[in-house]
């Protein structure tokens, strides 16, 4: 299995390489910037929410001790909360995940204009 | 020999087979440093699990919530909320503008000497705390799980040295990442049976187990006390309870997005989406694991017993003897060798991270400015620097000894990758004004902020008893300077007021120019490493 090993030089050469021109040029392009703008819309807010949902566990353990002890069914408060911390966990990855199969083709446009204005020079 | 002894040498044999196999397939740069980038997205997912739940978590957090009860959940919870962070923020631009290390994208516009020497330094040393705690915790208990067989504490950390070179060194990535799998999924089975054994100890009554976490009763000081572990308060108490828990909180979300063992983990796979699709199975699995630490901490709390735990190990020792209590020896024995395989991939995934930056970023980069002079030369760096990274681990732990106060250190490396490495390489990816200066001064402010700021906590300075003696007493015997013991709150600030500061007092066009070249790159993949052919 001697030829399975790759010089690490020949994948080098496969490479996409562009001057700066070229990268300077895909930033500026519409869909570039559709892709950028697609992405802020959803990675910030989502975030921004789950920091802030995060943080609130050990402001409310700290300085609302007794809204953390309120008992619901066999548990409490507390308990709950950081139970819906896991759900938060798992909705926005799941959410994520979905918006970013959009991300995906809009970049997958993106890479292959590169590489045909590429080609075809 | 005892049973224990006999699976520890199993998982062994096991692992040491994947080792062989993989040294056949571990040639060249790209085998070695990130398995050929071929693992698949569950693979690595089961892989990073694998590589994150440590012994700390296993054994650690399971012992705080019996001890402690809520407040030790809080740390589940954090340690799962941090993959959000490595999903939105990390994971795919790493991976789409990288090749081994955090410190390739760094260097992409800025001034790639600089930038990478202090990226390594702060790789280096987030990796050695980490070990070192790993070690020393390691020796304390494979010594005591193996109790009777003779091994003592400078044996078993041998030991664990020896086999995480040997799964480096010959196995690469490749052994480190199938190791991590078998690991993790062993970790997962484990722990589901001794949950549904602690939930069959209450007939399958969550109302019955829940009163008994109400209730749990122990000695505390000679006094009988009856406390409600579903409250919070046990571990974090006024005046700087709160601060701390939100200190710890920073440093465990924004910290994971830059340890660098979790970052390698991405260059291991094909392309950006399996990178995001593993950190997915990632968070499933780390998250029903951490759920699941709640019945083992307040199943040995509740079953086993405080009073009966301190007497028979401490607490690290809770899920092994709730497994005792549960189901016999066998069990215990069982458990007692998912800790070891636990700690063995977590140690190999270290070893393997901090040897990959020493050769790629320090050794081909900053001494050799990128050129690699002979074929092979960065991987037999790489395996030299394995082995001089193990070793040096086992002298380090042997000589701190069983009793060192190392718990602090795997605070600290948190702490360190949350201030030095997550504020660089967030502003990288997103400051267009961002410049050398500005990484090298956040990289150096992040590193000394936090290590200062923790050798001035109740971690290292407090006044002990005189009865605390040798490795167990505190560093600084004064009234502790910082009163929290996560300097996260302060540090990680500091991080980004360095890089910033930094960056503003220095004047570097060529860094802006490239800005979009990244930007372009971490965005869409465009010219990202490919997978080598099978």
């Amino acid at each position: 299995m001697a030829n399975a090993v790759v010089n690490p030089k020949s994948v080098q050469q496969e490479q996409y390489k562009a001057s700066q021109t070229t990268w300077d040029g895909i930033a500026e392009t519409t869909e570039f910037k559709d892709l950028m703008a697609t992405k802020r819309v959803f990675i910030v807010p989502a975030f921004v929410f789950f920091v802030v949902y995060y943080f609130l566990l050990p402001i409310l353990v700290g300085y609302a001790p007794d809204l953390m002890k309120t008992r619901i069914g066999p548990v409490n408060f507390a308990y709950v909360f950081a139970l819906s911390q896991f759900v938060v966990v798992w909705v926005i990855a799941g959410l994520y995940v979905k918006a970013a199969n959009n991300f995906d083709r809009l970049a997958k446009d993106i890479v292959e204009k590169a590489h045909n204005v590429q080609g075809g020079k | 020999m005892s049973t224990s002894l006999l699976m520890f040498l199993l998982f062994i044999a096991v692992t040491l087979g994947i080792t062989y196999w993989a040294s056949k397939r571990s040639l060249g740069a790209n085998a070695f440093f990130a398995a050929g980038r071929r693992i698949t997205g569950w693979q690595n997912g089961v892989a990073i699990a694998g590589d994150y739940m440590s012994a700390a978590s296993f054994l650690g957090i399971a012992g705080l919530i019996a001890f402690s009860g809520y407040d030790g959940f809080m740390y589940s919870v954090g340690f799962l909320v941090a993959y959000l962070t490595v999903l939105l923020v990390i994971a795919e631009p790493l991976r789409n503008a990288g090749k081994y290390t955090m410190a390739d994208v760094l260097a992409y516009r800025l001034s790639p000497r600089p930038v990478r020497a202090m990226a390594a330094l702060s790789t280096l040393t987030v990796s050695t705390f980490y070990m070192i705690a790993q070690m020393v915790g390691a020796g304390a208990l494979v010594a005591l799980l193996l109790k009777g067989s003779g091994i003592s504490f400078q044996t078993a950390v041998i030991g664990v040295g020896v086999l995480m070179i040997v799964y480096v060194v010959f196995g690469g990535m490749l052994a480190t990442t199938w190791v991590q799998i078998v690991k993790a999924i062993l970790l997962m089975a484990g722990t589901i049976l001794l949950s549904i054994l602690v939930l069959a100890h209450f007939s399958f009554n969550l109302s019955d187990f829940f009163a008994a976490v109400g209730h749990v009763t122990y000695h505390d000081h000679g006094q009988v006390v009856v406390k409600d572990f579903l409250v919070p308060g046990l571990r974090y108490k006024p005046p700087y309870g709160a601060l701390d828990l939100i200190s710890l909180g920073a440093a465990l979300i924004f910290g994971t997005a830059g340890l660098p063992h979790i970052l390698v983990r991405f260059y291991t796979v094909p392309d950006a989406k399996t990178a995001r699709n593993s950190v997915v199975w990632a968070t499933v699995l780390i998250g029903a694991f951490y759920i699941m630490t709640t019945f083992l901490g307040f199943g040995a709390a509740t079953i086993v017993g405080r009073d009966f735990i301190v007497t028979h190990g401490g607490t690290n020792m809770s899920a092994p003897l709730l497994a005792q209590s549960l189901a016999g020896d066998i069990f215990f024995a069982f458990i007692s060798a998912i800790a070891f395989a636990t700690i063995l991939a977590v140690v190999a995934g270290l070893t393997i991270s901090a040897s990959t930056s020493f050769a790629h970023d320090f050794w081909t980069n900053v001494i050799h400015k990128g050129v690699e002079r002979r074929p092979g030369e960065e991987v037999l760096v790489a395996r030299i620097s394995a082995f001089v990274v193990g070793a040096a681990s086992i002298v380090l732990a042997v000589v701190l000894g069983p009793t060192a106060n190392v718990a602090f250190l795997v605070g600290l490396a948190f702490a360190v990758a949350a201030s030095a490495n997550l504020p660089v390489i967030v502003l990288s990816i997103f400051w267009r004004r961002f410049n050398t200066a500005g990484a090298v001064t956040g990289l150096a402010v992040g590193l000394l902020g936090s290590i200062g700021l923790i050798l001035v906590s109740p971690s290292l300075m407090a006044i002990d008893p005189p009865t605390v003696v040798g490795a167990a007493r505190h560093l600084i015997q004064a009234k502790a300077w910082f009163p929290l013991e996560n300097p996260g709150i302060l540090s990680i600030p500091l991080g980004f007021i360095g890089a910033i500061v930094g960056t503003l007092l220095s004047h570097e066009p060529s860094s802006q120019h490239k800005f979009n070249e990244l930007l372009v790159r971490s965005n869409t993949g465009l010219g990202s490493e490919k997978a080598t052919a099978a």
